[in-house]
């Protein structure tokens, strides 16, 4: 008998090792579909068409609520002492100046709007998703504090927000909330989830 | 103690006889009937928290069972109909009203939720009275822990199946969790979603989920979890080996007795008493004052409006609430994302307490006065938690949550310390009545 008999052939293991790596990579690979086909479908891309909103009924001082791809976008008609509360504001809350990226390149600043008394925001806070609600009183009978300006109050987490949808410091949510591409169709008309064409 | 050295079923001659010989040369009945059944020894002492484990068994059967039927009359369907009503949130009233017995097997199976956590946190505590998870049932536990986590999973994909309004924000909240991630959190969530909102697609991914995915591993895992547990053998209220001591004629534990019919039997009284408690919430409390049930639940799921209270299901609100505890930025990490990573680990550390813990006794009854004060504060201090997840949060809720949060997570951490520098009693040599 000689010393070669008794070796394990090597080269044999080897296509072993080979064979089980192949198979491995093709395992590996055959969950990709699965997991992609969790992605959202081309359907739910499509989904994203803007709509339209009119805005010639709304009231200074209100806000109405539209659907955009499932969400809540909210239009406020600010008045004057409403737009001034932004300022006396500007050191309580985390990004005065939107500095972060949460909104189209177009708005900016303490408004973050197009024309200043027209807010349009989506009403997602920015925590973990909850939708705030409106607090527009202005001190103690807000229930929030006796010099609350009017803004927004989430019953979540309680992240609050000003005006201008700018998130108070030290509050759960981390950003402003998202303002929408939105365009101006007519003086009474938006149409959110488009920006102005070129 | 199965896979034992049975033998074979000889017959006598009977019908019966020749078909039992005829399947044990086949398959190994008598094997798994005496090993995990008639000759698996347990220890004599057990009480009243060893009823928790068979009971939980109970509840996952009649989990399995309703949620079959429910299955026949449920739809996973966000749209609505001609009433403008969610299809799916239509179905489960549809169940409610005109199904017959409908209610009963809905109810059966909302109620049988929170069983499922009453009696599994029962168990777990049982563990951490006696020593359970200890060396050599540290495997015992992390499938333990595993069940749990599957569970907590199986819960809150079956919560948003009824698509009202607690369902939709419920679901809101949890999955943007993910978004805390660093770099990959936005795109994590929307593939979880299945859409850039939830949606139809989240809907159907977790009814998937629900009655496929999660109950397949939940069942393979209570398997493992009953065959670990076969294979080292119970523990006990005194927390010793009774297989140190065996008959040396038999090798049978001299404090060991047959599980069937012994502690069939004494299971059985426990089923009784749990499905008399368990019979009066589903016929005159199914909501239990909104605990089970919550009322917000009744509306339908509205994406433009969250309701103006929102909190998960009891079985939830500890986690939740070290969720919120969390409001402080440090380490360029946002208060978000600590949240997030302590509500992990709030749940991850319970793998590592067979490790943690280095007291020479297992059982509380041996144990010192530091580890009984320690239990007996972290129970405090989670069922605080429980509660504050429940309430709306304040500034003086918030401190008390964060306060809570630290004892829950320094039970755990300083476990190795006071667990040893704790004056144990000496352990008794066999089971004490």
């Amino acid at each position: 008998m000689s010393g070669s008999e008794k070796k394990v052939d090597c080269s044999r293991r080897n296509l072993v090792f080979a064979t089980a790596a192949v198979g491995g990579v093709a395992t590996v690979a055959t969950a990709v579909p699965f997991l992609a086909s969790m992605a959202p479908s081309e359907r739910a891309k499509a989904a994203g068409a803007p709509v339209e909103a009119d805005i010639g009924k709304l009231a200074p001082g209100e806000m109405m609520r539209v659907e955009w791809r499932g969400k809540p976008v909210w239009i406020i008609h600010r008045t004057k002492e409403m737009l001034e509360s932004l300022k006396k504001v500007a050191d309580q809350v985390a990004d005065p100046e939107s500095k972060r990226p949460n909104q189209p390149a177009y708005i900016k600043g303490e408004g973050r709007s197009i024309k200043p008394e027209y807010l349009v925001v989506v009403g997602i806070c920015s925590h973990l998703g909850c939708s705030p609600t409106d607090k527009f009183q202005k001190g103690a009978e807000s229930g929030i504090a006796a010099d609350w300006p009017g803004g927004f109050i989430c019953p979540c987490h309680g992240s609050t927000f000003d005006l201008s949808g700018r998130v108070y410091k030290n509050k759960p949510a981390p950003d402003n909330l998202e303002v929408p591409p939105h365009t101006y169709l007519s003086d009474s008309r938006i149409l959110i989830g488009e920006d102005k064409k070129a | 103690m199965a896979g034992g050295n049975f033998e074979k079923f000889k017959s006598d001659g009977s019908l019966l006889g020749n078909v039992m010989e005829w399947v044990d040369a086949r398959f190994p009945l008598t094997e798994n009937w005496k090993g995990h059944l008639s000759e698996y020894y347990a220890p004599k002492n057990f009480n009243f928290w060893y009823f928790f484990g068979s009971l939980a068994l109970l509840v996952l059967v009649m989990q399995v069972v309703t949620g079959i039927f429910l299955v026949m009359h449920y739809k996973p369907d966000a749209s609505l109909n001609a009433a403008g009503v969610p299809v799916a949130f239509a179905s489960v009233e549809y169940i409610m009203r005109d199904v017959p017995w409908g209610w009963l097997i809905r109810y059966m199976h909302s109620t049988g939720a929170s069983a499922f956590f009453v009696v599994v946190y029962l168990h777990m505590f049982r563990a951490m009275l006696y020593g359970s998870y200890r060396k050599p049932r540290e495997l015992l536990w992390i499938f333990g822990v595993l069940i749990y986590l599957c569970l907590m999973a199986e819960a809150f994909a079956g919560y948003l199946l009824p698509w009202g309004q607690m369902s939709f924000w419920g679901a809101q909240v949890i999955i943007s969790l993910f978004s805390a991630i660093p770099v990959i959190g936005g795109d994590l969530t929307t593939w979880i979603r299945g859409d850039y909102v939830i949606a139809d697609a989240t809907l159907n991914r977790m009814f998937a989920f629900h009655v496929i995915a999660i109950p397949l591993a939940l069942i393979g895992l209570v398997a493992a979890h009953v065959l670990a547990l076969h294979e080292v053998g119970s523990n006990n209220p005194d927390g010793i080996e009774i297989k140190k001591n065996k008959d040396p004629k038999t090798g049978i534990p001299l404090d060991g007795i047959p599980f069937h019919p012994y502690y069939t039997v004494k299971d059985i009284v426990g089923v009784v008493v749990f499905l008399m408690v368990f019979c009066a919430i589903v016929f005159f409390a199914p909501e239990l004052g909104g605990y089970f049930l919550e009322y917000n639940n009744f509306i339908p799921a509205d994406p433009l409006q969250t309701p103006a209270h929102i909190a998960p299901v009891w079985y939830f609100t500890p986690f939740y609430s070290i969720l919120r505890a969390n409001t402080v930025n440090f380490f360029w990490i946002d208060a978000k994302l600590w949240g997030v990573i302590f509500m992990g680990l709030g749940v991850m550390i319970l793998f590592f307490l067979p490790w943690l813990d280095r007291s020479p006794a297992k059982s509380i009854r041996y144990r010192g006065p530091i580890y009984k004060s320690a239990l007996a504060i972290f129970v405090v201090a989670f069922v605080i938690l429980g509660y504050l997840g429940m309430q709306a949060p304040t500034p003086g809720y918030t401190v008390v949550s964060q306060i809570c949060t630290i004892i829950y997570f320094l039970f755990f951490l300083l476990m190795p310390w006071y667990s040893r520098i704790d004056k144990c009693k000496p352990e008794p040599e066999r089971v004490t009545s």
